[in-house]
């Protein structure tokens, strides 16, 4: 009952018109921030900090606006998943791998609706499980060790070969180059410079942003102009929106698997959105009949990615608040907010400050309800945005993803090497090696190696103690099967499908 | 020769500069067991490792595209990276007009649409960013002022 009466709290707090207000301005601003591709939930809430302040809002009313911006991301992600094949933002990446082929076969509204509910139902539902599980759920993060991260990130890239690509040597080559590309700059424990080459400007290691907006949107420019419009990403059309009650029926399982998967991948710090929608996705897949039909337009494909990145993004917030831990690059955004507010996120924030707390998750519940309204009825008006035609659109984004970077490095080293990536994106695409890999590991690579260092401090160099605990060998055993499983496994399902295809060319 | 196999060798000829690259990180002497290097050797020997079955077992070739469209995309890459170099010294709007116009010419090429594309982007976006958005982009050379 405590859990009612201190949410009936949160809501008098944020049920005034005012922060309604806040939240549908922080919805609609996150929805575009989220759709427009280079932009992501990440630089999307950075970039509003300076404004909500110069605004003079109080605490409360700065972090309803933002957590609004930071949803509002997580939902506009996916419409330029499924309508460019650009992901908006970087935990959407996996909803462009059915969403966009959904729309090259004239299913673009299906898409959109199911992902929108999927978005919803992931949001809310990791919201209720903030609420429930924050206190009690911390105490499974604590019992990870280096050694069990470790495993975890070697579980993540093993596993992303069985999906991204039809072959394992070429994802996990593109989840290595990403390794390769984290260790640049300098060494944190020894403070000294790795692969700079005396470079001063790859002494902060490469931004993982500029890689993102280079890889995926840059690349984008190149297979354009090589397809002349044809064949490309940009002109899918959008005719009519209805709202799909068998493919929503159909996706409900998928939905709820996607929740529960992003949720704990949310919780897991350091893991996050990207983990949690990739999760989500490969789960589905191995749970899923049709297998073949994934990455060709299963609505599946598209609902427990996008149900996942969201339950991660609600997930994410149970170590920030509860441990002052960030789960994902936008909450350390979050987190840098809070300690702007002079909120000191932590055990003692749930028994000092609980309206801050209680009136954060109800605003969260609030900005769920906005967002669905706004991205099922009302999703035409964000395709509006992206349905401009490519001779604008194309050098828009460009120009976007170039200012993006920067005004958020002020380099022009940074956008010469964002471009470099958009040259390495379409050779990757080119040559069929899958660019998530690349990403993931650019985004994990510090983390995996320090993890591995920090067990190696700890078992005194002794390198079974990477093993030794029941839940580092799951993850190790996990790994290996996830990752040598689809190269026979694929022996066995090639020969019937083959045939068909041929056929039907 | 398949580009998978070409791709494969630059491949492992990056990896073992990196390997070599990686013998001279300096480690401190307060270093952890592991130390800076080990990861790196980690990462290395698997990208030769797996650049070698790139090389023994390429897949199909994909379709290059032919000169014309090479010349294309070599204008392309000179835009962005021109416009990457111009944006400091010469401000905002007019580096954004012409990179703008250039890829709105390249995509559909009729020359009062993209120099329109060009100028309404640039202008545009300039106001967007700066006025909606609160960024503080310079607009123009800083010697005009």
């Amino acid at each position: 009952m405590d859990i009612l009466s201190n949410l009936a709290m949160g809501f008098s707090i944020a049920l005034s018109p005012w922060s309604l207000m806040l939240a549908v301005i922080g919805c609609f601003i996150g929805t575009i921030v989220g759709a427009l591709p280079g932009l992501g939930p990440a630089n999307g809430v950075a970039l509003l900090i300076p404004i909500t302040f110069s605004m003079g809002l109080d605490a409360m009313s700065a972090l309803v606006l933002l957590t609004s911006v930071y949803y509002g991301a997580m939902y506009g992600g996916r419409i330029s998943s499924i309508l460019l094949n650009i992901p908006g933002d970087e935990p959407a990446m996996m909803t462009t791998l059915d969403g966009y082929p959904m729309a090259r076969q004239g299913r673009a509204g299906e898409a959109l609706v199911v992902s929108g509910v999927a978005s919803f139902v992931g949001a809310f539902l990791a919201t209720i499980g903030l609420m429930l599980l924050a206190p009690v759920l911390s105490r499974v993060a604590y019992q990870f060790g280096p050694a069990e991260y470790f495993a975890l990130y070697l579980l993540a890239f093993c596993t992303l070969g069985g999906l991204g690509s039809n072959n394992q040597a070429k994802s996990a080559l593109a989840a290595l180059i990403g390794l390769g590309i984290a260790m640049i700059g300098l060494d944190k424990t020894t403070g000294m410079p790795r692969f700079t080459f005396g470079e001063l400007h790859l002494m902060d290691g490469i931004d993982f942003l500029v890689a993102i907006v280079g890889l995926f949107a840059v690349s984008e420019v190149f297979f354009f102009i090589e397809s002349h419009g044809k064949n490309s990403a940009i002109g899918v059309v959008l005719d009519k929106v209805t709202i799909p009650w068998k493919a929503l029926r159909h996706t409900t399982g998928a939905m709820l698997r996607g929740t529960g998967i992003g949720f704990v991948a949310g919780i897991l710090p350091g893991a996050g959105a990207s983990l949690g929608s990739f999760l989500a996705y490969v789960a589905e897949k191995a749970v899923a009949k049709d297998k073949d039909s994934f990455g060709k337009g299963n609505v599946r494909g598209v609902a427990a990615p996008e149900a996942g990145n969201n339950a991660a993004a609600g997930g994410a917030l149970i170590p920030m608040l509860t441990l002052g831990v960030p789960g994902s690059g936008t909450t350390a955004v979050l987190l840098a907010l809070l300690l702007t507010l002079n909120i000191t996120p932590g055990p003692l924030l749930f028994t000092e400050r609980p309206e801050v707390v209680w009136g954060l998750i109800a605003a969260l519940l609030i900005a769920n309800i906005v967002l669905l309204i706004m991205n099922v009825p009302m999703v035409k008006i964000f395709v509006k945005i992206l349905s401009v035609p490519s001779h604008i659109l194309l050098p828009g984004v460009t120009m976007v993803a170039f200012v993006g970077i920067y005004s958020l490095t002020g380099s022009t080293f940074d956008m010469q090497l964002m471009v470099a990536f958009g040259i390495l994106g379409y050779v990757c695409r080119k040559l069929d090696i899958p660019t998530v890999p690349i990403i993931l590991g650019i985004l994990l690579g510090n983390a995996m190696e320090d993890n591995l260092r920090r067990a190696m401090v700890l078992s005194n160099g002794d390198w079974t103690y990477l093993f030794s605990s029941s839940v580092s060998t799951g993850l190790w055993i996990a790994a290996i099967v996830g990752f040598l499983a689809p190269i026979f496994l694929r022996r066995f399902l090639k020969r019937p499908e083959v045939q068909p295809e041929a056929i039907g060319d | 020769m398949k580009a998978d196999r070409i791709f494969g060798l630059v491949l492992m000829a990056v990896a073992l500069g990196y390997l070599y690259s990686a013998t001279s990180i300096q480690t401190s002497f307060l270093s952890d067991p592991v130390g800076p290097r080990v990861f790196p050797y980690l990462i290395g020997g698997f990208v030769v490792i797996g650049s070698a079955f790139l090389i023994i077992k390429p897949d199909a070739n994909a379709d290059w595209p032919g000169i014309g469209t090479l010349v294309q995309l070599a204008i392309a890459l000179a835009v962005l990276l021109g416009y990457a170099s111009a944006v400091r010294p010469f401000g905002f709007v007019i580096p954004t007009a012409i990179a703008a116009g250039v890829l709105s010419y390249q995509i559909n090429p009729k020359p009062v649409t993209a120099v329109l594309t060009g100028v309404g982007l640039s202008v545009g976006l300039f106001v967007l960013f700066n006025m909606v958005l609160g960024l503080s982009l310079v607009g123009f050379p800083r010697s005009w002022f």
